[in-house]
């Protein structure tokens, strides 16, 4: 009961840090007039209070829900695609990591274009994602599902080959008196042990899950989700900066969500010796 | 209780034993000739470098001879590892963090398709024999490393193989535990009545445990001299005071010594 | 003839250019597989009759980038040297952070969920945010995602690798009667390298996405990501992949150039990558 009220009270004190300095660094710039590293105004820096008024109120006037209502559905929208890429995007990833650590000419073959697929500018390939599985009469969400699988895989693929290929000598030459074979030593042995590798991964692609749905959803012209908010008042943000900030507020705490269900889904699977910090 | 090997025969023949590493630059092993008859408890000693490790590897084909013959039970060494004819057990207990104790010993069990019930009924048995019980739902980590260890061993017999390999088992424990687990493993040899091949460092260690000691001489590793050590069993701690104890550690320590200078007298 | 020692680790032997020739052989396959997939891109597109505007043949976006190189290359430039800025920027605050919070040991743990958190943090979502600062046609705003991209992985994997010294490791500088920065210098730093340059590889790739991701918002014309969006609105397809060529290109260069930094840097050390 203790533990939970200092983690409560000291997660209060940080916001309370976090909000005092924004106020602070506020005041201060506005008050000299610096312009470095950049102009501070009420556009640029809106007061904590303005932008947390802005998610209880309409984004167009008289129209449509209130926004914090608005956004969560849009969250949720988001959310679904970033799930579907993130379930997708792991299991090629782990697929991807076995195969090239069961073969060594797979490795050389394939891992040069796992590294170098991230380096593809996303952005632009996803209208043409977009649209040619629309032809293939695939809803448009889940191509945004395909790009945020697009983003998620590489970790996932990366971290499971270097787990796979770090499996102690000896378990290994253990498994192999007792005449297991090799596909008995991946799954008794080397997957196992890889595990805290692969939740290393999984919750980098938790938020990378997240950030490919919203850059998916941008080109894509899709309205019901995050990406497509934040488009729309990127427009209009000289007028309204404040509903482009609760957006971004509300997209943080999706992606933190998504990243503590990994957490909490490596403590139930994975159980190991406390690990010694210097 | 035990896997009876072939009756009469060895449990395992090496003949004219030769091992090289580095494309033929570095011997490891030369000319090995040793048969061991079932029931016996052989300990390898020698100087560091001197090849039992690998000599142990080799009889688990875990490394593959360069030239010679290795027999096990009656089959070739790798027909032997594939039927599971033998246990190891090595320096680290190597037990799996994910699972719990019990689990670790089921491992073999598994691996052959062993159902649940007669799973559980001989790791039951195991963690007894070792005297663990009690233990099975914890987890590794959770163990003093002579605890780890005697699982290890238990893991090793889960199948009742005909042969037990062990290398420096006790190497990283402490003299006292050593001691204990030495009383403990000629318990565990006498009631799995199994054939054990033990590598060690200590001279005290050898001739407490085994029947015959063989002595190796640093590289290139051959056999120096094998010692018949004739105290009789059961081995307590008043063995350690008994003068033919004492005669035949001194003994074992000159052969040590003779198989290190052999290299300076022989070609 | 006396009891020599045999030596215990053999001399690596090979010519030198054995070895390389070896090492060369390890791409082979990569190799093959590049060929394979524009053998079989270029085939494709005329038995499945794949429309222009997904893929254009391999040779059309050949010939294309050909024809603009000098176009596309000045803007993978401009793009690049956001990128690099950002990358820098971030690396080096990423860096400075785990050593402040490192060497404060108390105040790290505390705000280490808080860190963790803030990692998981769709960074990309402030994008417009920056352009608004910045202005969009600068290549400041550009710089200031990568640099917040790049921030994260290099500060987490910093404080990992300082703080997975062994003890035993400290306490023999400390027998030697070292002081903090000595150990520092000596101990920590050596182990946490590995570790830094596996995050400023990841960096690499990170701060291109996020400088192409900002331009997406707004960005001035001879920055490469616009250019590749304008290219697409006005289906000038060849040279749209053209430019996500360049982009890829540019990404693998800077990405090829760190790896080999770390080679140089880390001698012997093995890298903590496979």
């Amino acid at each position: 009961m203790r533990r939970v009220a200092v983690t409560v009270g000291s997660a209060v004190l940080v916001l309370a840090v976090l909000v005092g300095a924004w106020e602070l660094y506020r005041w201060i710039w506005i008050s000299t007039g610096w312009t470095w590293p950049f102009l501070v105004d009420d556009t640029s820096m809106p007061h904590v209070h303005t932008i947390v008024e802005a998610l209880f109120k309409q984004p167009t006037a008289g129209v449509g829900d209130i926004l914090i209502v608005q956004l969560f559905h849009a969250s949720l929208f988001t959310a679904k695609e970033a799930a579907v890429g993130f379930v997708l995007g792991a299991s090629l990833g782990f697929a991807l990591g076995v195969v090239m650590s069961q073969w060594r000419i797979m490795q050389r073959g394939l891992l040069p274009y796992v590294v170098a697929s991230q380096t593809v500018p996303i952005l632009a390939v996803a209208p043409i994602v977009v649209v040619y599985l629309g032809s293939l009469h695939v809803a448009a969400w889940f191509s945004v599902s395909v790009i945020a699988a697009y983003l998620t895989f590489f970790p996932v693929a990366i971290n499971t080959l270097r787990g796979l290929l770090s499996t102690d000598r000896r378990a290994v030459e253990l498994m192999r008196a007792f005449a297991a074979g090799r596909w008995t030593i991946l799954w008794k042995l080397r997957v196992p042990a890889a595990l805290p590798y692969i939740f290393a991964a999984l919750k980098i692609s938790a938020t990378a899950c997240i950030v490919g749905a919203i850059i998916g959803e941008a080109p894509s012209s899709i309205q019901d989700g995050l990406g497509g908010y934040i488009v729309n008042f990127n427009q209009y943000y000289t007028l309204n900066p404040q509903n482009l900030w609760a957006t971004n507020l509300i997209a943080a705490l999706v992606g933190i969500s998504f990243f503590l269900l990994v957490v909490l889904a490596e403590k139930l699977v994975v159980r190991r010796a406390p690990e010694y910090v210097a | 209780m035990s896997v009876q090997p072939n009756v009469g025969k060895s449990v395992v023949e090496i003949q004219g034993l030769t091992k090289r590493f580095e494309r033929g630059d570095v011997v490891a092993l030369q000319d090995i000739d040793l048969a061991i008859e079932p029931g016996e408890f052989i300990s390898l000693i020698g100087p560091s470098g001197c090849g039992k490790s690998t000599l142990l590897r080799i009889i688990g084909d875990l490394i593959e001879p360069t030239s010679g013959t290795v027999t096990v039970n009656g089959k070739p060494a790798p027909r032997a590892r594939a039927d599971h004819d033998y246990g190891i057990v090595f320096q680290d207990s190597v037990l799996f963090d994910w699972r719990t104790v019990a689990k670790n010993v089921s491992l073999p069990l598994e691996m052959l398709g062993w159902e649940r019930a007669r799973r559980k009924a001989r790791v039951d048995e195991m963690l007894a024999l070792v005297e663990l019980q009690g233990f099975g739902d914890h987890h590794p980590w959770q163990l003093s490393g002579g605890m780890q260890m005697r699982v290890a061993i238990a893991r090793a017999l889960a199948l009742e193989p005909a042969l037990l390999l062990m290398d420096e088992p006790f190497g990283a424990l402490d003299e006292m535990t050593r001691e204990r687990l030495n009383m403990e493993l000629l318990g565990i040899w006498d009631a799995s009545k199994s054939t054990v091949v033990f590598v060690t460092h200590s001279i005290a260690e050898a001739v407490f445990l085994s029947t015959r000691t063989v002595v190796m001489s640093a590289r290139p590793g051959r056999i120096a001299n094998v010692i018949e050590i004739d105290l009789p069993y059961p081995r307590t701690s008043s063995t350690r005071e008994d003068p033919h104890y004492f005669e035949l550690v001194t003994r074992v320590r000159e052969a040590l010594h003779l198989g290190s200078d052999l290299d300076a007298v022989a070609p | 003839m006396s009891a020599q020692p045999v030596a215990v680790a053999p001399v690596p032997r090979g010519a030198l250019s054995r070895r390389v020739g070896r090492r060369a052989l390890d791409w082979l396959p990569a190799v093959i597989v590049l060929i394979l997939v524009l053998v079989i891109w270029q085939e494709s597109i005329a038995i499945f009759d794949i429309k222009r505007f997904l893929a254009p043949k391999p040779t059309a976006i050949a010939g294309n980038f050909w024809d603009n190189r000098s176009e596309l290359l000045r803007a993978g430039w401009f793009t690049f040297q956001e990128a690099l800025g950002g990358w820098a920027i971030g690396c080096g605050l990423g860096i400075l952070v785990a050593l402040v919070l490192a060497r404060w040991r108390r105040l790290g743990r505390a705000l280490q969920p808080y860190a963790i958190a803030a990692s998981a943090i769709p960074i990309i979502a402030f994008a417009p945010i920056t352009n608004a600062w910045f202005g969009p046609f600068g290549k400041t705003s550009k710089m200031a995602i990568a640099a917040v991209l790049c921030f994260f992985p290099v500060f987490v994997n910093t404080v990992r690798g300082l703080t997975s010294v062994r003890p035993s490791s400290i306490e023999l500088m400390r027998s030697y009667a070292a002081g903090e920065l000595d150990i520092f210098r000596r101990v920590r730093f050596p182990t946490a390298l590995p570790f830094i340059f596996t995050a400023l590889k990841i960096g690499t790739v990170l701060s291109m996405i996020g400088a192409i991701v900002g331009e997406y918002f707004g960005g001035s014309f001879t920055a490469l990501g616009v250019l590749i969006s304008s290219k697409t609105s006005t289906f000038d397809f060849e040279e749209a992949w053209a430019g996500i060529g360049v982009a890829c290109a540019f990404g693998i260069a800077f990405y090829l150039a760190v790896a080999a930094l770390e080679r140089v840097a880390l001698r012997g050390a093995p890298s903590t990558e496979d």
